[in-house]
């Protein structure tokens, strides 16, 4: 559907992108990560057609974006950080200008407008002035005007920024609502929500795309990921550490603090993907009774670290 | 159609403001009090002179309000961070600066229908051609947009509205001084400086009730060229 190509962006002498090649498929939600100033923002300017590339291209469904900016335009939803909004209009009265400028019919707004409120989750809220909505319910305003002329590609700039975490599920509820015929490319940089929210993850530092691909992708290129397992027992922690440095499946073994009394954590480094197949049945039978099986909850803090070698 | 979307919002907008009111209140009171002690007050006076002198007067509140209505009309979209709706939108931008200029324009145009009062007053107690008046109006109505073409450039080179609205100012009494400049200079500046005059051997013709197309012709261009370069401005920033 979007096909980017050797993208790079100067400002003035400071490259704020090089050579960022990637895909985004109908239907699914790409996550761009990274820290502050890694070219997030500006990626994604160049997708809606704000800015234009120094060099390369990115063809949306065979056109090019900068060759034929207003007719791409028109098929792209795009909602930057901060909403932009006009505060003195209502919500209804907003989205209908927006739908309008976007292109749409006075009819053809009035009947999408009912579904749009319904995925923004702004019923309720369409005569109320924009100015007296908390800073949620604009982001879903944000989201509306995004979505309202049904385009193919909607971009998404730090759309969980500032929200409380009761707002933040909502988000994610509406996010995951968006891809149903679609593509959508939300950028963050915080990593459990790209993890929670996305199929695949583009992970850009110093304006470059240094890895991609789903989260367990990703983890087995930072080498890591599905060998490393965090396993909990019940018995003594002593026995289930020296054990597990013994077996031949495991590369390396350091004890946790348990929060169970009776129980022992280990987190456990596999010298294989699926070693734990192996060492799972070894653990019964060795007299252990298996309390808990599961990933690092950092995952991927941990691949991200692995793959650009910075703190997030 | 889009040019209208982009207008309708802008005039909407300040009609639910308390700047366009205060703006059309302010300049109909100082126009009036002008009117009432300049116009009328110098004593006995053929009734064409009292309305040239109307005109005379309207036309630097005309300039004034027009620097003040489209000071915001780009730079506030671009602080408010709102530009983005328009520039990421099927609206083009040479469509969206003609959609800031009109809805700049509606506004003036109510504050200059809003001074009709004060020919009606002469033309009730004196003896006019209607057609002075028209003629009058529609150099006001030209003027303005010069000065509004003006304004809307300067309101696109900045994120705030107070720098645009001083830009616009001294671009357009730069204007203005081009006659004095022409007065003490040599060919071919002489020529070009009296030509780019905003206001002397422009508008003269209009307030007097003679319409002649070099005056149309003159302000005419002169509010393609600064909405030309506002369009610019705007294609430019894709390239920042």
């Amino acid at each position: 559907m979007i096909e980017v190509r050797h993208l790079t962006r100067y400002y003035g002498s400071f490259a704020a992108l090089e050579d960022v090649s990637f895909e985004i498929r109908e239907g699914e939600i790409i996550g761009l990560l990274g820290l502050n100033g890694a070219g997030k923002s500006t990626t994604l300017k160049i997708l809606a057609g704000l800015i234009t590339p120094s060099e390369g291209e990115v063809k949306f469904e065979g056109h090019d974006v900068t060759e034929n900016p207003e007719a791409v335009r028109s098929r792209i939803g795009y909602l930057p950080e901060s909403p932009p909004l006009y505060k003195d209009m209502t919500v209804s009265a907003f989205l209908t200008h927006i739908g309008r400028l976007k292109g749409m019919s006075a009819a053809d707004v009035q009947r999408r407008l009912p579904s749009v409120i319904e995925l923004a989750q702004l019923q309720g809220r369409e005569d109320q002035i924009i100015d007296t909505l908390s800073h949620g319910y604009r982001k879903r305003v944000g989201i509306a005007q995004a979505v309202l002329h049904d385009p193919r590609l909607v971009i998404l700039d730090e759309p969980i920024s500032g929200l409380d975490p009761r707002q933040i599920v909502g988000m994610r509820e509406v996010i995951r609502g968006l891809a149903d015929k679609r593509g959508v490319i939300v950028s963050s940089h915080i990593l459990s929500e790209i993890s929670q929210t996305c199929d695949r993850i583009l992970v850009i530092d110093g304006g470059r795309l240094v890895a991609q691909g789903t989260e367990a992708e990703l983890a087995e290129r930072a080498g890591g990921g599905e060998r490393r397992i965090q396993i909990t027992v019940k018995g003594d922690e002593a026995r289930f550490v020296e054990w597990l440095a013994a077996h031949p499946a495991v590369e390396a073994a350091k004890p946790l603090l348990a929060t169970h009394p009776g129980t022992a954590v280990a987190h456990v480094e596999l010298k294989e993907r699926d070693g734990r197949a192996k060492l799972v049945p070894d653990l019964i039978q060795a007299g252990f009774t298996l309390w808990l099986l599961e990933g690092p909850e950092d995952d991927l803090e941990e691949i991200f670290l692995g793959l650009t070698g910075k703190a997030a | 159609m889009n040019t209208w979307l982009v207008a309708r919002r802008d005039l909407v907008g300040y009609l639910r403001s308390y700047a366009g009111f205060a703006i059309i209140s302010g300049c109909l009171l100082i126009d009036g009090l002008l009117f009432n002690f300049v116009a009328l007050g110098q004593g006995a006076e053929y009734s064409h002179k009292v309305l040239e002198e109307f005109f005379n007067l309207t036309s630097g509140l005309t300039m004034i309000a027009a620097i003040l209505f489209t000071m915001p009309t780009l730079a506030e979209e671009h602080d408010n961070g709102t530009d983005v709706l328009l520039r990421t939108s099927a609206v083009s931008d040479r469509s969206v600066v003609l959609g800031k200029f009109f809805g700049a324009m509606g506004m003036l145009g109510l504050l200059v229908a809003l001074t009709a009062y004060m020919p009606a007053m002469i033309l009730v107690n004196g003896k006019i051609s209607l057609a002075h008046v028209a003629v009058g109006y529609l150099g006001l109505m030209l003027l303005g947009s010069s000065v509004a073409s003006i304004g809307v450039f300067a309101s696109s080179l900045f994120r705030t509205q107070l720098p645009a609205g001083v830009i616009g100012g001294v671009i357009t009494v730069a204007m203005l001084l081009g006659w004095a400049g022409s007065q003490v200079t040599d060919p071919p500046f002489t020529d070009v400086l009296a030509y780019v005059a905003l206001y002397q051997g422009h508008f003269e013709a209009f307030k007097e009730g003679r319409l002649l197309s070099g005056g149309v012709i003159f302000y005419l261009s002169v509010t393609f060229v600064f909405l030309t370069l506002a369009t610019t401005v705007l294609q430019s920033r894709r390239h920042e």
